[in-house]
């Protein structure tokens, strides 16, 4: 067993196990018990942000963990790994996670039948997201994509309209598409290497004949891509994520979408050893026509969730623009890409709680008939502009350090066609936050129908954005975590060069 | 007909056939049906590379893991399959489709 009788006891790894098992068991008591679903919710995502933080703090300590599920040593057994990549994403959903969780327990308080659902799926949904950071297993990932989408799609007919159910549809018929693609290349990488272990397999991959490597490299990268709604494969996204209540839409924006570009990144980096240079090229165009593509839908868009759904599909471009600039063999560029996914993260779940505000406060969410949200809910307000800084990329907020290291290697390389595309994303992320500020500063014509938002719903939407802007503040902190990876060197190196 | 490059082939054939019906088909129960094939096309390449991969040692030994994990592969389909079916009842209780409609844009 991972207790090791000499160390303290707060031994790292048996928080890894914690934080996979407590959310499980609090969705299991959610069901038994749907009386005191919320209170039992609220306690598991306390209980499970703990032990994060608790995971956090000794992988910084020591370093990356692993434990031997069952005792079995890899090729037999199945590892899980915590490193500072891991970590760095776990922490993330930690912090979205608990502030979306005290959200929901007022934006659902009145709603008795979505509340008895969302709060056991929502807990499988964190159990399936630290389980597939923390896997180290090809297969053993499978079943948590799996996992993840089921519950992803679930949440997403919580509300149960019309609307709901078809976006939960086409979601649902597009991530099994996906997870099927992967296991494809999990087949064939299985069948050419004997192992499913990444840091087994990983030379294997690089000595296996070209083709059949290549094909599964590109089944499973293609259909991550699917997952992560990565140009032209994002069409599923503003329906599923705009149709969903708040803060579904909060936790699939912020924190599904990045699950499967967690898992691009480990395969491109620990498997793959850094992709082929045509595969990196295509990326990055598809990345840069995203960020075009998806901010002038976006500019476009009348009603707000909408909105921000297709700002999700522009700033996942920008997670991509990072692997041509990584072919230089520059390292600043995966902290960049990081630094990008986890602002993005608080940014984008602090924007669609507060248009939950909005629309729960107007009972619409049509961006021109606002009417003067400014004096009435100046808090949410707020937190819509502070993480509007951050998604613009404005300094000294966290998407400004990951938007400028990107920016500042595409200028050193000359790729100035990708710098170009970043700044006219980012001028074009400027016009949509400020279409929306500048409607909420105005009164509209028709009369509105008010209704009062608790205070709790207000505040964390704020703390989240304020968080967005702090990350920016906290590069020395976050750099050396991001440089505890152990898979492989490759990626403790590609991670540390931000020194 | 043990050759394992033979039931590999198969089992592309049906993912590619899986996958065109998914398209082409604009009824959801064919969608989920077209998944289903899919899915059992992804099956068969992993069971029918199963005798190659452990040949090292013994030659045409079957290899048992690709079995278990297929097992849990197909848990997973019917828990997916599952899903899409109420999902796909409950929209046409409440709207009379079995369509996704041309709501879907950009």
């Amino acid at each position: 067993m991972p207790l090791d009788p000499s160390g303290p006891w707060w031994d790292g790894a048996d928080w890894m196990l914690a934080s996979v098992f407590v959310p499980l068991f609090g969705a299991l008591s959610c069901f038994l018990l749907p009386r005191l679903v919320a209170a039992l919710g609220l306690a598991a995502a306390l209980l499970t942000t703990a032990a994060t933080l608790a995971l956090t703090l000794s992988v910084l300590d020591k370093g990356a963990l692993k434990v031997q599920l069952g005792g079995w040593e890899a090729p037999l057994g199945i590892l899980w790994r915590a490193d500072g990549l891991s970590v760095a994403l776990m922490a993330m959903t930690a912090a979205v996670g608990a502030l979306v969780s005290l959200y929901a327990a007022a934006y659902f308080r009145d709603e008795v039948q979505q509340r008895a659902f969302f709060w056991p799926i929502w807990l499988i949904l964190w159990a399936a997201l630290n389980a597939l950071f923390l896997s180290a297993d090809l297969f053993n990932l499978y079943v948590t994509l799996e996992l993840l989408g089921f519950a992803a799609v679930s949440l997403t007919a919580l509300g149960g309209g019309a609307a709901a159910l078809t976006g939960a549809i086409r979601y649902l018929l597009v991530s099994v598409l996906g997870s099927l693609s992967y296991l494809l290349g999990v087949a064939l990488i299985y069948h050419g290497c004997g192992s499913l272990d990444i840091a087994l397999a990983a030379p294997c991959v690089a000595d296996a004949p070209a083709p059949a490597m290549q094909v599964a490299a590109g089944a499973m990268i293609a259909g991550l891509l699917l997952k992560t709604a990565l140009f032209p494969f994002h069409f599923w996204l503003p329906p599923a994520h705009g149709s969903a209540s708040a803060p579904v839409s909060a936790l699939l924006s912020a924190l599904v979408v990045k699950a499967s570009f967690y898992l691009v990144l480990r395969l491109w980096l620990d498997l793959f050893g850094g992709g082929g240079r045509w595969l990196a090229e295509l990326l990055g165009a598809l990345g840069a026509v995203a960020v075009i593509w998806g901010s002038v839908l976006a500019l476009r868009q009348e009603r707000l969730k909408l909105l921000i759904a297709y700002s999700t599909v522009a700033q996942i471009g920008y997670l991509f623009m990072a692997f041509p600039l990584a072919l230089a063999g520059s390292t600043v560029v995966w902290t960049a890409a990081l630094y990008l996914a986890l602002s993005h993260g608080l940014a984008k779940a602090a924007m669609f709680l507060s248009a939950g505000s909005l629309l729960r406060f107007g009972g619409h969410d049509r961006i021109a008939e606002l009417d003067s949200v400014v004096h009435r809910l100046p808090l949410t307000l707020a937190a819509f502009a502070l993480a509007g800084i951050s998604i613009m990329g404005l300094p000294p907020s966290g998407g400004f350090i990951g938007k400028w290291l990107l920016l500042g290697e595409a200028f050193r390389q000359g790729r100035f066609l990708l710098a170009g595309v970043m700044l006219l994303g980012g001028a074009l992320a400027a016009a949509y936050v400020f279409k929306v500020v500048g409607h909420a500063f105005r009164s509209a014509e028709r009369e509105q129908r008010e209704r009062a938002i608790p205070p709790s719903m207000e505040w964390s939407a704020l703390i989240l954005a304020v968080a967005a802007i702090v990350l920016g503040l906290m590069l020395p902190l976050i750099s050396p975590l991001l440089r505890l990876s152990t898979a492989s060197p490759g990626l403790a190196a590609a991670l540390g060069g931000l020194a | 007909m043990t050759d394992p490059i033979f039931w590999g082939l198969l089992g592309m054939a049906l993912v590619v056939m899986g996958l065109y019906a998914l398209i082409v088909h604009a009824h959801l129960l064919r969608k989920v049906l077209a998944l289903n094939v899919m899915s059992s096309g992804v099956f068969l390449v992993f069971i029918g590379l199963a005798r190659r991969a452990s040949s090292d040692g013994m030659p045409m030994a079957v290899d048992p893991v690709p079995q278990a994990m297929v097992l849990t592969g197909i848990v997973v389909a019917v828990a997916g399959t599952g899903l899409a079916l109420a999902l796909i009842v409950r929209l046409r209780a409440i709207t009379g489709r079995t369509t996704l409609g041309d709501d879907a844009s950009g």
